[in-house]
């Protein structure tokens, strides 16, 4: 059984704030739910499945918004991968959609770890219970960025692979965020100022990291029938899948991510290839993760990452790929420190044809999504979804 | 020229599984787990294999001797540091801190031996400097 072409994705909504403090998570969840029902032109009852990750409240926080929300479904699901989640979620929702299991499923995120002052990538953050992992690391300080920066390094010595590659990928993210109104950053940058900025975990410099946003988003999927009896245009998932990756009992190699697990699952169900992609969303938690992911997805050969996004190769207009339009992590934004759902979005967007006319792909049918969640430099689960305009 | 400095480590969290592990940290000695099953090492150590799933592991100390397979120095921190992942002589690879030297003079590949860095009020932690 295949999840092909069994359930589309009927609305979409991106929360306008970057800096929440005048408002709750729970408000934000609520808010960016709303704002999807309305693309979508359906009503908070119309839901029967409901997607939360876990980690987006706390202990059974999914519960809680179900409660808060007011909904009465007949699945839920509280996955949590970290910021992958949303991607592996539109999978599962899409397999449950095909089993009858629920007609018009809800996938929210939300976070303010800026309002809350969070110093997402540069601090050990302990789990509230030892993982069993915890006593032979926590002590060496691993935080997000020295641990991405590790698989950076090691990419380089076994590649090649240079800060003027990697500063490529940052060049491109803003070059798309200079239309996007809501953007963090919106200037547009050049290779000196990505490698001129201060280093904050070697190699990887201040520009090399996502931004620290507040926020949210959610996305409305729906079974065929439902969808086509809407206003919206078609945009259906035919492929996805999703893996963990980790440290394999010691055997550790930090140079490939998850992706080459999920990658070619989600290409065979969906029965096209990484060239006929048209616009691919690719999580941007920091440049190296763009780079890594778009090797193991068979976009280019292994360790010729570098070669591939230098020279503005993912610039819409320009380039051969052009990737997160909407300026991404790298400069949108990273709500909940989490940008799984934002991937799918622009993906939505293009697909529709409804991305800023400065940064639209022409002709947008095929676009690709994925998510590296965790950490790529310790354990991490990725998650594909690929996407097509009806 | 930028010479490590000791920072204050976050004592390990110690279980029952992990106890023997500790007390040897405490004589300066570093264990691993290898299968009398299949043959195969583990890090970090488990009650069984990873690979085989085998019960029949056992403590092994390493020889302290190992190279470093990758490190990042974090510059935004109070007292930088380098973390780094360490492949023991006996096979596994570990994260671990570079320590005892100078951070912008570390290389992948280079040769590393084992130290001990006292952690707030826990075992000793083991780490690694320059062989
Ligand atoms: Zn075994």
């Amino acid at each position: 059984m295949s999840i092909k072409g069994k359930a589309y994705i009927v609305g979409i909504y991106e929360h306008p704030t970057r800096l929440a403090t005048d408002k709750t998570v729970p408000q934000l969840h609520a808010e960016v739910a709303a704002g999807a029902l309305a693309d979508a032109g359906l009503t908070k009852n119309d839901i029967d499945g409901y997607f939360c990750a876990a980690g987006d409240m706390t202990g059974l926080g999914q519960l809680s918004m179900a409660d808060y929300l007011g909904l009465k479904t007949r699945h839920i699901d509280s996955t949590d991968v970290g910021g992958s989640s949303y991607i592996l979620q539109v999978g599962h929702a899409a397999e449950v959609i095909a089993l009858g299991k629920c007609d018009i499923a809800l996938i929210t995120l939300a976070g303010r770890p800026r309002a809350e002052g969070m110093a997402t990538g540069t601090q050990t953050r302990a789990p509230e219970r030892p993982m069993p992992e915890s006593g032979f690391e926590l002590p060496y300080g691993p935080a997000t960025a020295n641990m991405y920066a590790m698989a950076a390094m090691r990419h380089m010595y076994q590649y090649g692979t240079t800060s003027e590659q990697l500063a490529w990928i940052k060049v491109a993210a803003s070059h798309h965020a200079q239309y996007n109104p809501h953007a963090m950053l919106k200037n547009v940058v050049t290779v000196e100022d990505v490698v001129g900025s201060p280093v904050i975990a070697d190699p990887l410099h201040r520009l090399d990291c996502c931004v620290i946003s507040d926020g949210g988003g959610a996305i409305i999927m729906a079974k065929p029938e439902i969808a086509k009896s809407l206003k919206r245009p078609l945009v259906k998932v035919i492929g996805a899948g999703e893996a963990p990756k980790h440290q394999m009992g010691g055997k550790v190699d930090l140079t490939y991510s998850a992706a080459v697990w999920s990658g070619p699952p989600a290409f065979a169900e969906a029965g096209v290839r990484p060239a006929d992609i048209k616009y691919a969303s690719i999580y941007d938690s920091f440049t190296i993760t763009v780079l890594m992911q778009l090797e193991d997805l068979g976009f280019c050969e292994k360790g010729q990452g570098g070669r591939f996004v230098s020279d503005g190769n993912l610039i819409a207009g320009t380039g051969k790929l052009p990737f997160n339009t909407d300026g991404g992590g790298l400069c949108n934004n990273h709500p909940s420190n989490r940008g799984g759902l934002t991937k799918v979005l622009e993906a939505v967007r293009q697909l529709r044809g409804e991305a800023h006319p400065n940064v639209q792909v022409k002709n947008c049918d095929l676009a690709l999504a994925h998510g590296t969640g965790g950490s790529l430099g310790t354990r991490h689960a990725g998650a594909t979804v690929i996407m097509e305009r009806e | 020229m930028a010479q490590a400095q000791d920072r204050k480590l976050a004592a390990p969290p110690v279980n029952f599984e992990t106890q023997p592990f500790w007390d040897a940290a405490a004589q300066g000695k570093l264990l691993y787990k290898k299968c009398a099953a299949c043959g195969e090492p583990h890090f970090y150590p488990r009650p069984f294999c990873p690979f085989c799933f085998s019960d029949k592991v056992e403590w092994q100390e390493a020889s302290g001797r190992g190279t470093i397979y990758t490190y990042s120095v974090m510059r935004r921190a109070p007292v930088p540091y380098a973390i780094a992942y360490v492949t023991l002589a006996e096979g596994p690879t570990m994260m671990s801190n570079i320590v005892d030297c100078d951070l912008d003079a570390i290389k992948i590949g280079q040769a590393v031996k084992l130290v001990f860095k006292p952690s707030d009020s826990g075992p000793p932690v083991p780490m690694f400097a320059p062989a």
